[in-house]
């Protein structure tokens, strides 16, 4: 099989090219499904450890073994991007795949949600990763799995809670005040006349993980000054007593988050941009023979149809499908050059809000159900708008509930809160007050949460053990 | 462009190979839920279904899967989501069902949550937690001065001796030493090379025990008092079982009548009519005088039955007992019932005071619900510890 696939790539790649694809080198690798499996699981090929993993990995041996889940391909966005196909799969499929893979590589190229992420998180994540965890076996060398652990369970599950319109790498606070309160730690500490060169530097990139500003800030000024989504950094930078190596969990957890985040949000669009490239680059590979193309066609229609083959109608929206359906409508009435350009500027947000029209609805036979708590299930009557909100709902703000860092108070009380209008309705309290539990391990001051009970009152939520 | 495939040229496999992190971060998830079950200890002893399981030294435990909680909002009443395939507005695509059992709890969990699977705990692990959860002295049998046993223990060499106990490693020594001091020695293994190991006949402790497992079938006794039973057998049984290197059990069955039993059938035993103790009694004793010379076992006697003695049998059993108390180390009570009023105010509960009254070695365990194992199975093991503090 590698050696066709050998022959076949360079051929695929030229034709890839000759169609306006633009793309960073692709490293294609052949890997046992094993690994795949294993790359599904944690995201990364190399990744911190954490028992969370070990359950996601079995529930997807069962499903695999079971039949019930197969692993096509994994590609990394990068330069080079970084591309993993699984070596039992036939020849057929791996050649769709490569098709496929090129089509995410032209995608995470110019698309700007991925080429902002790129630029922040850098175009080796699977390296950097495998720094993350490399560094974090190191502490557990030294500090114990279950010290680590702890850390490791608080800054996962906030692993959603990022904010990616402030930079990767963003200043504290107060940065730029720092020369007003005297700084005794810079060499010209009280000297006047150099403010426009620490103005000038007071940011440097890189910076934003130095540790120290936060105990000169001026006592009056509040933490955060406005409400913080971004959880993880705003904890790495500001709780009380944190360690650097925690710090440094807090911080490597965030830059794979930001890595993660365009992958999440542009899923419709991405794999819809991928799967026309593989359908519309292997009708034009004149190369193949005619009996391979017809296979690698049924691996399209497998996994670019809407719903299992016994049944009807499915529950959710497969968004290959979704998204392979858009792109050859757009393609077919705007022209490539115009689809192009949506590429280039959209997410799934606005890629659904603008261009799912009613009649792609109802040609795709879309619709909106309504499930209630006995488990009735029924198809509503529902507007074009209210598709697009049911698709996209479960991708508002990382597919986490809103939470911001409200305050630290005087005694270092950290004061969490939900934005419960935003989202419609309170959280979970029993996960959230483990949340909580493993927050307050690595704040170690006092941690609450604001959110609503049922009947829509407030109430504030503490860790568990606090309870009772 | 490169294509690198790991299955061709170098042959050698890759690091990816050579461990797997799944692998990995699953037996650390599993580690935790042993160390969650630990802190449960209670619900893992009274929840487990043991015994039948006879030679092995493991139990199996259902458990769930540990979720790592995430901010998630609550479950509303409503859902909405979007769909694709043949269907118009009002379809019904699937209809309202009944409520599932212990639905509507919160944090129960749907997704992988409550995914169970099985955990085997080593018992012997599981005994070490409750030891030191009890704070328990490390038991030692009973040293009675009676139950002795004769043995032969390996103790140095002989020149002379039985073919087959030549201890060839020591013998070709001595011919190398040998043939070291006389260099002209063309012999390989004389006659005064040889060694042969000697055994010499040493008295110790007999720790050889016979536990009695007497069980109350009448049709009082119904599968809940069994279960009560059974698992209480069970753990007392380890109990002991630590402090002996060989143990036998005894299963003894009762209505008016009583039978032994094997193990497998043991629990499986329906029988009718009332509660007659002293025929059970009856049986043990024959038993015991058939099979077991009590001066080389340690014996342990455990009566379960929900106490409903036939009030003419009183005597009978009472001297019964007092006839078997001599030869026991112990004489457990274990009074399973339905009701948790008036506990131990049964019948055969007062014989057990009698007894306890006159300073035999005696205990009384009361179990209505599940919760009530984990209590009793510990006032058990305290009762043998300070019994074997006594001593």
């Amino acid at each position: 099989m590698a050696e066709t696939l050998k022959e076949f790539i360079p051929k695929i790649e030229r034709l890839a090219q000759e169609q306006g694809l633009e793309y960073y080198p692709v490293d294609f690798e052949l890997v046992p499904q094993s690994f795949m499996m294993e790359v599904a699981v944690y995201g990364l090929p190399v990744r911190m450890p954490h028992w969370s993993f070990g359950v996601r990995w079995i529930y997807q041996m069962v499903q695999h073994r079971m039949g019930h889940s197969k692993i096509f391909e994994v590609v990394f966005p990068g330069n080079p991007n970084r591309a993993y196909l699984v070596d039992t799969n036939s020849v057929e499929e791996n050649t769709l795949v490569v098709a496929h893979v090129l089509g995410h590589a032209d995608f995470s190229h110019n698309n700007m949600t991925f080429v902002r992420s790129q630029q922040q998180a850098g175009y080796h994540i699977v390296e950097q990763a495998a720094a993350h965890a490399h560094r974090i076996e190191e502490v557990i060398e030294t500090e114990g799995t279950k010290r680590v652990e702890q850390v490791l369970d608080a800054a996962l599950a906030l692993e959603q809670h990022i904010d990616t319109n402030q930079a990767l790498n963003r200043p504290d606070y107060y940065r730029e005040r720092r020369p007003e309160g005297g700084d005794e730690g810079g060499p010209a500490g009280s000297e006047g006349g150099d403010g426009g060169f620490r103005n000038r530097f007071a940011q440097l990139p890189g910076e934003g993980t130095d540790a120290e500003p936060r105990a000169r800030r001026a006592p009056s000024a509040p933490i955060p000054p406005q409400p913080e989504s971004d959880l993880l950094w705003f904890i790495a930078h500001y709780a009380p007593e944190m360690e650097d190596w925690e710090r440094d969990i807090f911080l490597a957890v965030r830059e794979e988050s930001y890595y993660f985040q365009p992958v999440f949000n542009c899923q419709i669009m991405n794999e819809g941009w991928a799967s026309y490239w593989h359908s519309r680059l292997l009708r034009e590979a004149e190369f193949l023979p005619s009996a391979m193309y017809v296979d690698c066609m049924k691996t399209h229609s497998d996994v670019v149809r809407p719903y299992g083959s016994d049944k009807q109608i499915a529950l959710q929206v497969n968004p290959y499908h979704l998204g392979y359906t858009m792109w050859e409508k757009l393609v077919e009435e705007k022209g490539l050059e115009a689809a192009r350009q949506i590429m280039r500027e959209e997410d799934d947000f606005g890629f659904v809000r603008n261009y799912l029209t009613p009649e792609l609805a109802e040609q795709l036979q879309l619709f909106v159900f309504n499930a209630k708590k006995n488990g009735e299930i029924k198809v509503t009557d529902s507007n074009l708008h209210e598709l697009h909100e049911a698709i996209l709902s479960p991708k508002f703000n990382f597919g986490a509930p809103r939470v911001q860092a409200q305050e630290v108070k005087q005694d270092g009380t950290l004061v969490l809160r939900h934005n419960h209008a935003g989202d419609g309705r309170g959280l979970d309290a029993a996960r959230a007050r483990r949340v909580l539990e493993y927050v307050d391990r690595v704040w170690r001051r006092p941690v609450r949460l604001f959110t609503t009970d049922e009947r829509g009152r407030e109430i504030c939520l503490k860790p568990g053990w606090e309870e009772d | 462009m490169s294509l690198t495939d790991d299955t061709s040229g170098d042959g050698g496999n890759r690091w990816y190979d050579l461990f797997s992190r799944g692998t990995r971060d699953w037996l650390r998830h599993n580690e935790k839920v042993r160390e969650a079950v630990r802190e449960n200890l209670p619900d893992l002893v009274a929840g487990s279904d043991v015994l039948s399981r006879p030679g092995d030294r493991t139990v199996q435990v259902p458990v769930k899967f540990m979720e790592h909680a995430r901010f998630k909002l609550r479950d509303s009443d409503e859902q909405t989501g979007a769909g694709q395939g043949n269907a118009k507005p009002g379809d019904v695509l699937r209809e309202s069902q009944q409520r599932r059992g212990g639905a509507g709890k919160e944090g129960g969990g749907e997704g992988e949550g409550s995914i169970t699977f099985v955990l085997e705990f080593q018992i012997d692990d599981i005994l070490d937690w409750l030891w030191e959860e009890l704070e328990l002295p490390h038991l030692q049998p009973k040293q009675g001065n009676s139950i002795e046993a004769d043995e032969y223990v390996r103790e140095g060499w002989d020149k002379r001796g039985a073919r087959s106990r030549l201890d060839r490693r020591r013998t070709m020594k001595e011919s190398i030493k040998r043939r070291g001091a006389h260099p002209e020695s063309n012999v390989p293994i004389s006659n005064e090379d040889l060694r042969f190991r000697q055994l010499a006949r040493r008295s110790r402790p007999s720790t050889n025990a016979v536990v009695f497992l007497l069980l109350d079938v009448s049709s009082s006794m119904d599968e809940h008092c069994r279960k009560l039973a059974k698992t209480f057998f069970f753990w007392a049984l380890q109990g002991i079982r630590r402090q002996f290197s060989q143990i036998e059990m005894v299963f003894v069955a009762h209505t008016v009548e009583a039978w032994e039993f094997q193990e497998e059938e043991f629990f499986q035993v329906h029988g009718q009519g009332g509660t007659k103790s002293s025929a059970g009694l009856a049986k043990v004793q024959e038993v015991l005088d058939q099979r077991y010379d009590p001066g080389q076992y340690n014996c342990y006697l455990f009566y379960a039955t929900d106490g409903h003695n036939f009030s003419e049998d009183r005597e009978a059993a009472m001297a019964a007992l007092e006839k078997l108390a001599p030869a026991m180390n112990f004489m457990g009570y274990a009074e399973v019932a339905h009701h948790s009023h008036r506990r131990l105010e049964t019948e055969v509960a007062a014989i057990y005071d009698r007894l306890a009254a006159e300073g035999l070695p005696t205990g009384s365990y009361s179990m209505v619900e599940e919760s009530d194992i984990w209590p009793a199975i510990k006032a058990f093991f305290s009762d043998q510890a300070a019994d074997a503090d006594a001593v």
